[in-house]
């Protein structure tokens, strides 16, 4: 192989991941090069001089100085087309199916593999036709995907990249506003296409052409540009109780899961996979379990989309990065996400990421910081955290894309803090760039209270944001009933620490009351069974209504003890253990049972009133 | 061609330095002779051109810069395997230990091995019976699963452990069986002390051993828990085994990468562990589970001591990150002479939700677990309201928890060395428990459940 000396230099040490290379060529900075004999693949992430850094994306057991290092003179970029949904990558969008067919069980390393199925027929629909005027991202066909999504074959920013180099001057605005630059001089028929077959021709005032295929490439590192972003103000439903009822998140939001291991983060993100109402999941799997992500990966199939009726994993997206494989690739893998995600959202999708777990990812950039001896920061973590999570939360919104598609990214990241300790770095600086907060709380998991978000640590900035839609689309009384049932759970806690010392047995009637009607929250409401067919989704009307039964036994009980019934007496009603069990008794659709439950508490408790009062009567 | 190189340029304990060397490879073995003839093992930590770092298994005593000579072998460290394996002992490098002679390798791997394809994997659902009710019931053994065991020094987790292979092992002797033990920095009698049990439980000649003693080389430590789990996994993935991989202590293994990595001059991450150290472990224990098209599995059950008992120290707290979960022994528990002393609220079987159930276990078994975590767990706030207004004061619900708490404790948690108890067993133990506390408390429970089972024990 003869590769000019412009492109190559010589490997000079191997440390762990990271790899200095010496020579004449001309590397860019974050430009992949093949390193090594075998084409190991690497990044250029330091230039000192005729000395590179590169940190390799592959174990670099065997590697000698002296072996060639060649650069592609391409940002590490990901491959955009159809075939990405259902699919499962590695960190840097390599197809697990296809290395195992090359190499097994067992990931071997520098096997050189397409990131797209080149050689798949896909039956391609124009929607577009010669003569149109287009611009960067119109649409010109369709592509059916899978069962649920439609992949919608815009045409990327590159083919009008020669152009703009020209027409330097207008471009500037162009790419920035959607413009008309160029007219479609021909659309290939409906028929069946690989990803890199031209299916449309774009002509450009000064007579140039460019060829559209329907397979992209987009740089991971850089945020697809979009015309505008819009407010957040619509929810993302997730089914789960806690989430959409205490702290919402909306479309386009951001929200933190932090919690030590074993108090649920992954069977959060694995929930929210299954129910949330995106059209499209994301889910990374970065630096977490092997295990895991074949549970995903034999579920998903067999679960249905609750909104279209088909496979779950025709919406879904997995990136497995596991623990034990290449740490740069973990590092990457977060960025290889979300220009998925943004590439789907500019097509007017509402997509969802997971990333699980983002410490994992901070940890990479800590070890390969630490192998370029850099100063650390706060616990070894390099200065630029801050910056990176930034960065990467700030790809999320609800935006108007440059085809004038209206989509959404949503970022939910576990973080998993050192010793469930939510001070270190990167939980707080996590915490400075989400505006929604579960806080998973290791006594909760302890008990067994799943989901384990803790009411008190977490927050979420997006309810006053909501409030118009719930309005709007739910009911009136939603915003009341959420704002009391968080008022009860804090008075408990208020209330628990006076009875810690000296018993619950003490406190006044209403105190007690107060307590039990918690304790129902807690149990009846917060606490949601993953496993129960009924429990694990709940719409949100039922939610509100679960929220509205509860705050109803609250006030009815009230006056009853105000009139100087004991809360023993209530007690043996059995309703209080009744809206416990409400979850599993009242049917996701037949909220009638509600409202007769309602019916029945109400007369019951008058009924009790009434005896209680004419008892009296007699005594005195 | 082989070169020998006697450029040593300086000498660190563990770690020389070469220097004027060519073509040589990262985590390349390189043999070191000595001026009297012995040979040393080593590997290449670092390299640049022309310089090599190498970290010497047996340590550098005695060297000298002018009489040492190294040797590459242009491989990285090799595990000679076969059938043969099954009943050998080898020292903590992967080499014989019991005056055999060497194995007739049919095959040589890498220590190191390669990442599972997540895509190859084989989600584990089978559910081991280890006899042990704390475990069964509420934290399950699930076939592939890594499940470490989080101790203190001075707790019985080698007894528990041996109990655990003893009872699991060899349940079904049709089942191809292997037990894989890998001894890393531990004292003389705990290696004695596992092989006589494998011994009397008649297993010897299922058990590979890998012995790294506390008296052997520190560096060595690196590899031993990589042979254990290069021969686990042959045995499983090559010859269809179900292994179980035994790795005490874990803790040792991770004093030891930090020893090297201080050596190396490298930038310390929390308590001075080097900052790869949860990707370091991971490419241990992710090495267990099941592959699609192999009847085999590779178990883990890791010991571990946490420093100071503390369960937030990184140790425990990265590992606990990568494992399926973890069985923690609490010394307190001990000392109120309970075996086995597990402190079952913050253990965890992440596996156990897909194994147990209806066709596995029995359909009651989520339920009763749940149950008897979260009644346990409001053991735990009366005992401390207790402690404060005194246990008289307490109101007669609380009093109930109380007397829960010590029979959860002394019938249902403590149970003799050889007791093996099944399933059903400990579940019906369990629903008598809760059957104390009356049909209003069980809130985690479907109320069919109750309906079908309580007081039926």
């Amino acid at each position: 192989m003869a590769v000019s000396e412009k492109k190559t230099k010589e490997i000079y040490r191997v440390n762990g991941p990271v790899v200095k290379a010496r020579g004449r060529g001309d590397f860019a900075m974050q430009s992949v090069v093949l390193v090594g004999e075998e084409g190991l693949i690497g990044e250029v992430i330091r230039i000192d001089g005729e000395e590179a850094t590169i940190q390799v994306y592959e174990t670099t057991g065997g590697l000698k100085p002296g072996e060639p290092v060649v650069t592609t003179e391409k940002p590490l970029s990901v491959m955009l087309g159809p075939g990405i949904i259902g699919n499962i990558f590695d960190g840097i969008q390599r197809p697990l199916k296809a290395l195992e067919e090359k190499s097994g069980a067992f990931m071997e390393r520098g096997l050189n593999i397409s990131n797209l199925d080149t050689e798949k027929l896909w039956h391609f629909k124009p929607v577009a036709k010669a003569g149109d005027s287009v611009g960067v991202l119109s649409i010109v066909g369709e592509v059916r995907e899978t069962g649920s999504i439609v992949n919608k074959i815009m045409i990327p920013e590159s083919a009008f990249s020669e152009y703009s180099r020209k027409t330097r001057s207008k471009v500037q605005g162009v790419l920035e506003h959607r413009g008309v630059m160029g007219v479609l001089k021909s659309v290939a028929p409906e028929g069946e296409y690989t990803v890199m077959d031209t299916i449309a021709v774009v002509e450009f005032p000064d007579g140039t052409e460019s060829a559209v295929r329907m397979m992209q490439e987009w740089p991971v590192r850089k945020a697809r540009p979009v015309q505008k972003r819009l407010p957040v103000d619509e929810p993302l439903v997730t089914g789960q109780r806690i989430i959409d009822s205490l702290f919402p998140i909306a479309r386009g939001g951001t929200a933190a899961v932090p919690g030590s291991f074993g108090t649920g983060k992954t069977m959060t993100q694995h929930q929210l996979a299954q129910w949330c109402d995106a059209d499209i999941i994301i889910y990374i799997g970065c630096g977490e379990r092997g295990n895991e992500m074949t549970e995903v990966l034999e579920d998903f199939p067999k679960l249905n989309d609750p909104r279209t009726g088909r496979s779950l994993m025709e919406r879904t997206v997995l990136i497995a990065n596991t623990s034990n494989m290449p740490v740069a690739a973990r590092e990457a893998s977060v960025y290889t996400g979300i220009t998925l995600a943004e590439y789907y959202r500019d097509m007017g999708y509402d997509v969802a990421i997971m990333a699980d777990s983002t410490s994992r990812w901070a940890e990479a950039l800590r070890e390969i910081s630490g192998r370029l001896e850099e100063m650390p920061a706060e616990e070894g973590f390099p200065a630029y955290l801050a910056s990176r999570l930034s960065e990467f939360y700030g790809r999320a919104g609800r935006t108007l894309s440059l085809n004038g598609k209206t989509g959404s990214v949503s970022v939910i990241g576990a973080v998993s803090p050192q010793g469930g300790d939510f001070s270190e770095p990167v939980t707080q600086n996590t915490k400075r760039f989400v505006r929604c907060f579960w806080g998973l709380d290791r006594s909760l998991a302890y008990a067994r209270h799943y989901p384990a978000i803790h009411w008190l640590t977490s927050y979420s900035e997006y309810s006053e944001d909501l409030e118009k839609w719930y309005a709007e689309h739910l009911d009136k009384e939603f915003i009341e009933r959420r704002d009391r049932t968080m008022l009860i759970l804090e008075k408990e806690n208020e209330l628990m620490e006076i009875a810690k010392l000296v018993g619950t047995d003490v406190l006044p009637e209403d105190q007690k009351l107060a307590l039990e009607i918690a304790r129902v929250i807690r149990v009846g409401f917060l606490q949601q069974n993953a496993f129960h067919p009924v429990d694990t989704y709940v719409p949100l009307e039922k939610q509100s209504a679960m929220m509205g039964l509860i705050l109803f036994l609250y006030d009815k009980a009230a006056e009853l003890i105000k009139q100087g019934i004991p809360l023993s007496a209530v007690a043996t009603t059995g309703f209080f253990e009744e809206c416990i069990q409400m979850k599993y008794t009242v049917p996701n659709d037949d909220l009638s049972v509600i409202k007769e439950m309602k019916k029945r508490f109400d007369e019951e408790l008058r009924k009790m009133m009434r005896e209680y009062n004419a008892h009296r009567g007699v005594q005195v | 061609m082989i070169i020998e190189y006697t450029g040593i340029k300086s000498i660190v304990e563990p770690l020389i330095m070469v220097e004027g060397v060519e073509d040589v490879a990262y985590d390349e073995l390189v043999e070191i002779r000595l001026a009297d003839g012995t040979v040393r093992t080593g590997s290449v930590i670092d390299i640049s051109k022309g310089k090599a770092v190498v970290q010497v298994f047996e340590g550098t005593n005695g060297m000298s810069l002018g009489t040492v000579s190294a040797r590459f072998s242009g491989k990285p460290l090799m595990l000679s395997l076969s059938e043969e394996i099954l009943g050998r002992v080898f020292d903590g490098a992967g080499r014989p230990a019991d005056g055999l002679g060497a194995v007739y390798a049919e095959e040589k791997r890498d220590v190191n091995g390669l990442a599972i394809n997540p895509i190859s994997r084989r989600y584990p659902r089978n559910y081991i019976q280890t006899g042990v009710s704390a475990i069964d019931a509420l934290m399950t053994l699930i076939r592939g699963q890594k499940l470490p065991l989080f101790s203190g020094n001075g707790l019985p987790h080698d007894k528990l452990t041996a109990q655990i292979v003893r009872q699991a092992g060899v349940m079904n002797p049709d089942d191809k069986f292997a037990i894989v033990f890998g001894a890393i920095g531990v004292k003389h009698e705990v290696a004695e002390f596992f092989k006589n049990s494998f011994a009397d439980s008649g297993v010897l000649s299922r058990v590979v051993m890998f012995l790294n003693l506390s008296n052997d080389p520190a560096v060595e430590r690196i590899f031993t828990p990589r042979c254990a789990l290069t021969a686990a996994e042959y045995l499983a993935f090559e010859k269809g085994y179900n292994v179980l991989v035994v790795l005490t202590d874990m803790t040792a293994y991770c004093e030891a990468l930090r020893e090297i990595s201080s050596m190396k001059g490298e930038i310390p991450s929390r308590k001075g562990y080097p900052g790869y150290l949860y990707s370091d472990l991971a490419s241990i224990f992710e090495r267990a589970g099941m592959i699609e098209g192999s009847k085999g599995s590779v178990t883990q059950i890791p010991i571990l001591t946490m420093p100071n008992d503390d369960i937030n120290h990184p140790i425990p707290d990265l590992t606990g990150y990568i494992t399926e979960g973890q069985i923690v022994l609490d010394r307190t528990l001990s000392q109120k002479g309970i075996y086995p002393p597990i402190n079952v609220l913050p253990s965890l079987s992440r596996l156990m939700k897909d194994g147990i159930g209806k066709g596995y276990t029995r359909e009651d078994h989520q339920a009763v677990a749940n149950q008897l975590f979260s009644a346990y767990s409001r053991v735990q706030e009366v005992r401390a309201l207790a402690t404060v207004i005194g246990e008289e004061e307490l109101s007669a619900q609380d009093k109930k928890y109380m007397e829960f708490g010590r029979a959860f404790e002394t019938r249902f948690l403590a149970q003799d060395y050889d007791e093996n108890r099944s399933i059903e067993k400990t579940l019906d133990i369990g629903w008598e428990l809760l059957s104390q506390l009356g049909a209003q408390e069980l809130d985690r429970m479907d109320p069919e459940l109750v309906k079908k089972y309580l007081r039926k024990g």
